[in-house]
């Protein structure tokens, strides 16, 4: 199967390798953000397009994809959430809001390992990982969902309202 | 500052001395064009054009600008680096990953200020002769990486970027390149190869150092973000001037970040080297919280050797030698690698009596573990059997035999890598055990060891899980 790219979605594409006029591998990372920023994640019909795209063998992209924590390969929820990890954010209790947005989503993260770190709520809205630091360590708890920065974050129903 | 307010609640400490962050959190500030060329922007670009492209390295190098990023070293030696017989193109790029936990200052300059940074950039390309520039910025900063890229638009229409920069014959571009959640992009190597389009595995220096072999194996200067921006302000000085600022060999300002324990975390832009530990913690993040005690510091970001809070470390060399307790350390690049540790990144982490130090310890090791590129097999393989070790002990089912192994390890990854991700990783562990390993081997369980040297035991299984 092949990935159905729409013009616009080219354009952008086109556009972007056009910053990398030395070499269009440079283009590997910001193609496959605009894919996955569309697609939701970057699948295997995903690679091939971008590999073919940048006169790349796939595994040149592959490689790249497996590497990134910022690169998905399984689909989250409709919302995505990353829950800073490390250490002045899990002082401030990242922990304890992981495990309050779990909850409150019903999402199950007992599956969740190293190479498979997403969990997804069953009615598909809420995805969630944790990341590591998201450089805003003087106040904590931080996360995101999607693109927007949240920190602080004590009420998790003051949130999650915010996502529809 | 004069003239300046702040929005209520975010005013800066009397101790501050704000330069880099002197438009953050401004009441009436935006990250617009007008508004920063309202108040001078781009005056030091013009300025700079017409001066000798060596006549500003000297400045820079005059200045004693050290690198803001974690290393320290002195930026405009690192510009003259450069082959002088070079005539490949040459490329700046800005190392905006912003990835050391305990680190949160580039952030604020990136969205609050960032034609601050263009214009340190600007400047900077005209002095080491780069005529294509990037923006390495971490991909969990999107708002962070559009703000750049509509400010970059703004300083093209401007004139400030494209071909004939204000008349004068030099021509750039800056594009903003988005990295994808990875630690080691932060190495300036690991970058470089992320930037063209690979794994971000760490090149070995030599040969690759980046000002003579660096992207697409041309020249490359690779600065961050803090460092950039002090080259403007450097411009508006004098190099000499800027100089006195600081302290001697510690020059300027930088930004701490505190995190932790404190009462009032947060960004502080101080002068290098004239406020001591102390005065951090105790007057500008409003002391510890109620009836807690400091435990430990860990001074630069989170590859720091952590400093204990009774420790007394000896400075200096002959007669000028003088013992200092953690409160009189000055926050200087030179007096904390004297103490053994390092300013690092400028992330201040503050922990309390009420931390178990096998919890912080692990919680660290977790990270190294979790962002080793993998390369390095000391680096790979250790960080993992550091937090191995590290997750045990937190879990009650490590037993004292494994603090020696974990020390074992750690001495074992840093000095045995191509990148300094292996002292990063192994540093926190190594000074842990220096300056804990009581408490670290209360958390074990003599118990344990059957499990450990007999690991098929039916105890063991139980107990290792």
């Amino acid at each position: 199967m092949s990935l159905e790219v729409p013009k616009e979605l080219e354009k952008e594409i086109d556009e972007r390798i056009t910053h990398y006029p030395e070499s269009k591998r440079s283009a590997v990372l910001p193609v496959l953000h605009a894919l996955q920023h569309h697609f939701r994640y970057i699948d295997e019909n995903a690679v091939e397009w971008a590999a073919a795209k940048l006169d790349l063998e796939p595994i040149k992209v592959l490689e790249v994809v497996t590497f990134y924590p910022g690169f998905r390969q399984t689909a989250p929820g409709k919302y995505h959430i990353r829950v800073c990890r490390t250490l002045s954010c899990a002082m401030s209790g990242s922990y304890e809001l992981m495990e309050s947005l779990c909850e409150k989503t019903g999402i199950d993260r007992s599956g969740v390992t190293h190479h498979d770190p997403i969990a997804v709520s069953a009615d598909g809205k809420f995805s969630i990982e944790f990341a590591e630091c998201l450089a805003s360590c003087g106040f904590g708890p931080v996360c995101m969902v999607e693109d927007d920065f949240h920190e602080a974050v004590t009420d998790v129903d003051e949130l999650l309202k915010q996502y529809p | 500052m004069s003239g300046i307010t702040y929005k209520s609640g975010r005013e800066p400490h009397p101790k501050e001395h704000r330069v880099v962050f002197k438009n953050i959190d401004r009441e009436g500030w935006d990250t617009s064009i007008d508004t920063y060329m309202g108040e001078g922007g781009y005056d030091q670009l013009k300025k700079a054009l017409t001066m000798e492209p060596t006549a500003i390295t000297n400045e820079v190098k005059t200045a004693g600008l050290r690198g803001r990023g974690g290393a320290g070293f002195p930026c405009g030696v690192k510009w003259t680096f450069i082959p002088p017989n070079n005539t490949k193109p040459v490329y700046l790029i800005c190392n905006a990953d912003e990835s050391e936990p305990g680190t949160f200052k580039d952030r604020y300059i990136i969205h609050q200020d960032p034609h601050q940074l263009i214009e340190g950039m600007i400047i900077s390309c005209f002095a080491v002769g780069a005529h294509l520039a990037y923006i390495y910025i971490r991909e969990e900063f999107p708002e962070g990486a559009q703000i750049l890229e509509k400010a970059i638009a703004e300083a093209h229409e401007k004139g400030f970027l494209g071909k004939d920069i204000q008349g004068t014959g030099f021509d750039l571009e800056i594009f903003v390149h988005r990295g994808a959640g990875a630690y080691i992009c932060g190495e300036e190597t690991g970058l470089i190869e992320s930037l063209e389009g690979k794994r971000p595995y760490p090149r070995i220096k030599p040969p690759y150092f980046p000002a003579a072999m660096g992207l697409y194996l041309c020249p490359t200067i690779v600065n961050n973000v803090e460092t950039l921006c002090h080259v403007k302000h450097i411009m508006e000085l004098g190099g000499e001037a800027w100089a006195k600022t600081g302290t001697p060999n510690n020059t300027g300002t930088r930004i701490l970040c505190v995190s932790g324990d404190v009462k009032n975390p947060g960004y502080y832009e101080v002068e290098v080297g004239k406020v001591t530990m102390g005065e951090v913690i105790n007057d500008m993040c409003g002391g510890l919280k109620e009836g807690r005690e400091l435990k430990a510091v860990i001074p630069g970001g989170s590859s720091a050797k952590v400093l204990r809070a009774d420790e007394v470390f000896k400075v200096g060399r002959g007669d000028d030698t003088r013992e200092l307790t953690i409160w009189d350390i000055p926050m200087d690049f030179d007096t904390l690698a004297a103490c053994g540790s390092m300013a690092g990144s400028g992330g201040v982490i503050v922990i309390d009596d009420s931390r178990s130090i096998s919890w912080v310890l692990n919680n660290i090791n977790n990270f190294y573990a979790h962002e080793s590129c993998g390369q390095c097999t000391p680096c790979r393989e250790g960080s993992l059997w550091m937090k191995k070790i590290t997750d045990r002990v937190v879990a009650g089912k490590a037993s004292p035999v494994d603090i020696e192994t974990l020390e074992g390890v750690a001495r074992n990854i840093d000095g045995r890598t191509i990148c300094a991700f292996g002292e990063a990783c192994s540093w926190p562990t190594e000074s842990f055990i220096d300056k804990f390993k009581d408490e670290l081997v209360s958390d074990t369980n003599s118990e344990m060891e059957e499990a450990l040297v007999n690991p098929e035991s039916v105890t063991a299984a139980a107990n290792l899980g």
